[in-house]
C-alpha cells in the first residue's frame, strides 16, 4: 500500500506574515518558511501506520519554491519514504483550480491507495484541496477527520457535521484530510536525518505533467490588496484593588454592557 | 435584465431547523442577486427549513429529499447542485466555510469549471461582476479576488456578513435525486451533539468573553464561563486552554480555531500569543485582564488591566449587577 501525505511550506504563522501590496503573493523574506503544523500531522499519520502494519510506502507531494527541497528533507527525517516536488515558475500565485490539477497529476503519475492531508493550510485557509483533488483522480473523499483508522482496503473516521458527529468510511482508494485532533509530529532523529539526505527526491514541472497554467479555463484572479491598520495599545491600568469596578464604568461608558 | 440567480446551500440541523449560518448565507445572496435557496435532507426533513428559508429571503427554494443523504457523505448535495447549475447557470454558489460546505464547493467546482473563492469573508458587485473579500494572515491583510470568467463559487467565513434578505414567501421546488457516484464515503454512525448551551454562539455574538491558560485549570475556566453568562456573550478559548484541557476544541479562537469579529472581546489570562490575535484582531474594542504586564495581548488592547483574573472578574461582576437591578 503507498500513502500519499500532501505537504506544504507556509510562513511561520507564530511570527510575522505579509503580503506583497503590488503582487499580493507572499513577501518570502518576511517570514520563517516551515512545514505547515497540519501537514505536520498528516505525516505522522501515515509514517505511524507504516510502522504498524507490513507493505507500507508513504511518500511525501508537494509544489512550492526551491525553498520546499529543504522542508521535505527535513519530513522525509520523520520516516517517509520518498519526496516528490512540483516545482515550475508558472505555479506562481496559483489558484485553488490550478493547484489541485497539479497534485491531482502528480499523484496520478506517481500512483497511491490512500492521500492523507491537513484539512486547512495556515495560509490559504482554504480547506478545499483535498476534495478538489478527489474528484479529479475519481476517489472518495473523507476530509476534516478528528481520528483515522486505516486498514488495507478502507479508513474511517469521526467528523464534525451539522449538529452532531459522524463517523465515516471509506473504501480505497481515498483522499481524507486530518484535524488538529491528531498526535502531533514527532521530532526526527539522528538517524531519521542522516538516512533522510539519501531518500529519493524527484521534481516535476508543469511540461512533465502535461499542464498549461494559461489554459482558457476559469480562474480565482486577485484584484487587491491592502494592509490592515495595525492596532494599538490602549490604557493600560494596574489592578489597586478596584480594577473590576473600573472596567464595569468602562464597559457602561462605552455602552458595552 | 431578470437578476443572477445565487444559488445558495442551506444546511438543514437533525431538528430540521436551518442551521444558523443560513441569514448570512441568503443576505450575501440577496447583496448580489437573487437567492435561490438548496435544501437537501433525508425524508421529511425539509419543509418547516423551506419556509423559514422564505423569511430570509430566498425566493425560490429547490427541495431534495432523500434516504442517500444520511447514508452517503457530499454526494447527494453535489449531486441536487450540479443539476441545479446546469438549469440556472447562477452567477455565484454560496456555501458555508464550514466542512461540509467546503467538500460541496471543491466537488462543484470541479464538476462544474468553476473558480473557488474560499474563505470569504464579504462580498459586493462591480461593474465587472461579483467581487469577494477575504482577511488574509490572521486579518493583517484585506483582499479581493474574482473568477476570470463563469461562475464563482464562494465559501463564506461563519458570522462575517451581517447583511439580511428580506422575508418572502419561497415557491418550492421539488428535485429528485440522480445516480451517485459507488466510490463516495459512507456516513456509518451519527451522534448528536451534547452541547445543550444557552450561551450565544461564538461567531457571531456581538461580545465573546475568552479565557487563557492563566486561568489555570478547568475549574479555573468557569469564570469565563461566569462573566460570559453575566454579559450575555459568547464563550471562546486560546489554544494552549484547548490544550491543557480547559475547554473544547469548539470554543478555539486563533489561526486554527475560530474566528471571531465581535463588538467587545474580553481575553481572561490570554497571554496574546500571535496565532491567538490572528482569530480575534479585528474585534472592535479589546480589554485584556493579566497577570504578567509584559503580556503581548497588552499591545492591542484598548483597555489592559494588570492583576489577578480571580479578583477582577468577580468584582466586575458584582458593580455590574448592582448597575442593573
Amino acid at each position: 500500500m503507498r500513502i500519499a501525505v500532501l505537504v506544504k511550506e507556509v510562513p511561520d504563522s507564530y511570527g510575522a506574515r505579509r503580503l506583497n501590496l503590488t503582487t499580493g503573493l507572499a513577501e518570502r523574506e518576511a517570514s520563517d518558511r516551515v512545514l505547515d503544523e497540519i501537514t505536520s500531522r498528516a505525516v505522522e499519520a501515515a509514517v505511524s501506520h507504516a510502522e504498524s502494519a507490513e507493505g507500507v510506502e508513504v511518500v511525501l507531494v508537494t509544489m512550492g519554491p526551491e525553498s520546499a527541497e529543504s522542508m521535505l528533507r527535513k519530513t522525509l527525517a520523520m520516516g517517509a519514504d520518498s519526496a516528490h516536488h512540483v516545482l515550475d515558475p508558472g505555479l506562481l500565485g496559483a489558484d485553488m483550480t490550478l493547484s489541485a490539477e497539479v497534485l491531482a497529476a502528480v499523484l496520478q503519475r506517481i500512483g497511491c491507495d490512500l492521500v492523507i492531508s491537513g484539512d486547512v493550510s495556515s495560509d490559504g485557509t482554504g480547506g478545499v484541496i483535498p476534495t478538489m483533488i478527489a474528484e479529479r483522480i475519481g476517489a472518495a473523499h473523507a476530509t476534516s477527520l478528528d481520528s483515522l483508522t486505516i486498514t488495507d482496503s478502507s479508513v474511517t473516521g469521526n467528523r464534525e457535521t451539522y449538529g452532531g458527529t459522524v463517523t465515516v468510511e471509506a473504501q480505497l482508494p481515498a483522499v481524507v484530510s486530518v484535524t488538529e485532533r491528531l498526535p502531533d509530529a514527532r521530532f526526527p532523529g539522528f538517524k531519521g536525518i542522516m538516512a533522510a539526505k539519501k531518500k529519493p527526491l524527484e521534481t516535476y514541472t508543469l511540461a512533465d505533467l502535461g499542464i498549461d497554467p494559461a489554459a482558457d479555463v476559469p480562474r480565482s484572479i486577485l484584484l487587491s490588496v491592502t494592509e490592515a491598520p495595525a492596532r494599538t495599545a490602549g490604557e493600560k491600568i494596574h489592578d489597586e484593588g478596584d480594577a473590576g469596578k473600573r472596567l464595569a464604568e468602562y464597559l457602561i461608558d462605552k455602552k458595552l454592557v | 435584465m431578470a437578476q443572477q440567480k445565487i444559488l445558495t446551500y442551506l444546511p438543514v440541523l437533525p431538528s430540521g431547523e436551518l442551521m444558523g449560518s443560513a441569514a448570512e448565507l441568503l443576505g450575501a445572496a440577496a447583496q448580489l442577486g437573487s437567492p435561490v435557496g438548496v435544501i437537501v435532507t433525508t425524508p421529511g426533513m425539509a419543509e418547516a427549513a423551506a419556509e423559514s428559508a422564505g423569511e430570509l429571503g430566498a425566493a425560490t427554494v429547490r427541495v431534495a429529499e432523500h434516504e442517500a443523504v444520511g447514508t452517503t457523505l457530499t454526494e447527494p448535495t453535489v449531486d441536487v447542485f450540479t443539476t441545479a447549475w446546469e438549469d440556472l447557470r447562477p452567477e455565484a454558489v454560496l456555501v458555508p466555510n464550514d466542512i461540509d460546505g467546503r467538500d460541496l464547493a471543491a466537488r462543484l467546482s470541479v464538476r462544474t469549471h468553476s473558480a473557488i473563492a474560499a474563505d470569504v469573508v464579504g462580498v459586493h458587485r462591480d461593474e465587472e461582476g461579483i467581487v469577494a473579500h477575504h482577511s488574509v494572515y490572521g486579518s493583517t491583510f484585506t483582499t479581493e479576488s474574482a473568477t476570470t470568467h463563469g461562475t464563482l463559487i464562494i465559501t463564506l467565513r461563519e458570522g462575517a456578513v451581517d447583511y439580511r434578505g428580506q422575508p418572502v414567501t419561497p415557491e418550492i421546488h421539488r428535485v429528485e435525486l440522480g445516480e451517485l457516484p459507488p466510490q463516495a464515503a459512507s456516513i456509518t454512525e451519527f451522534s448528536a451533539s451534547v452541547e445543550a448551551s444557552t450561551r450565544p454562539d461564538l461567531r457571531g455574538a456581538p461580545t465573546v468573553v475568552a479565557g487563557g491558560r492563566g486561568l489555570g485549570s478547568a475549574e479555573g475556566f468557569a469564570l469565563a464561563e461566569q462573566l460570559a453568562d453575566a454579559l450575555g456573550a459568547g464563550l471562546g478559548a486560546s489554544r494552549a486552554a484547548v490544550d491543557a484541557g480547559y475547554a473544547p476544541h469548539s470554543l478555539q479562537v486563533g489561526q486554527t480555531g475560530v474566528t471571531v469579529a465581535p463588538d467587545l472581546y474580553i481575553a481572561l489570562g490570554i497571554s496574546g500569543a500571535v496565532q491567538h490575535l490572528a482569530g480575534m484582531q479585528t474585534a472592535k474594542t479589546v480589554v485584556a485582564i493579566n497577570k504578567d504586564p509584559e503580556a503581548p495581548i497588552f499591545d492591542i488592547a484598548d483597555l489592559g488591566i494588570v492583576g489577578d483574573v480571580f479578583e477582577v472578574v468577580p468584582q466586575l461582576i458584582e458593580t455590574l449587577k448592582a448597575q442593573r437591578p
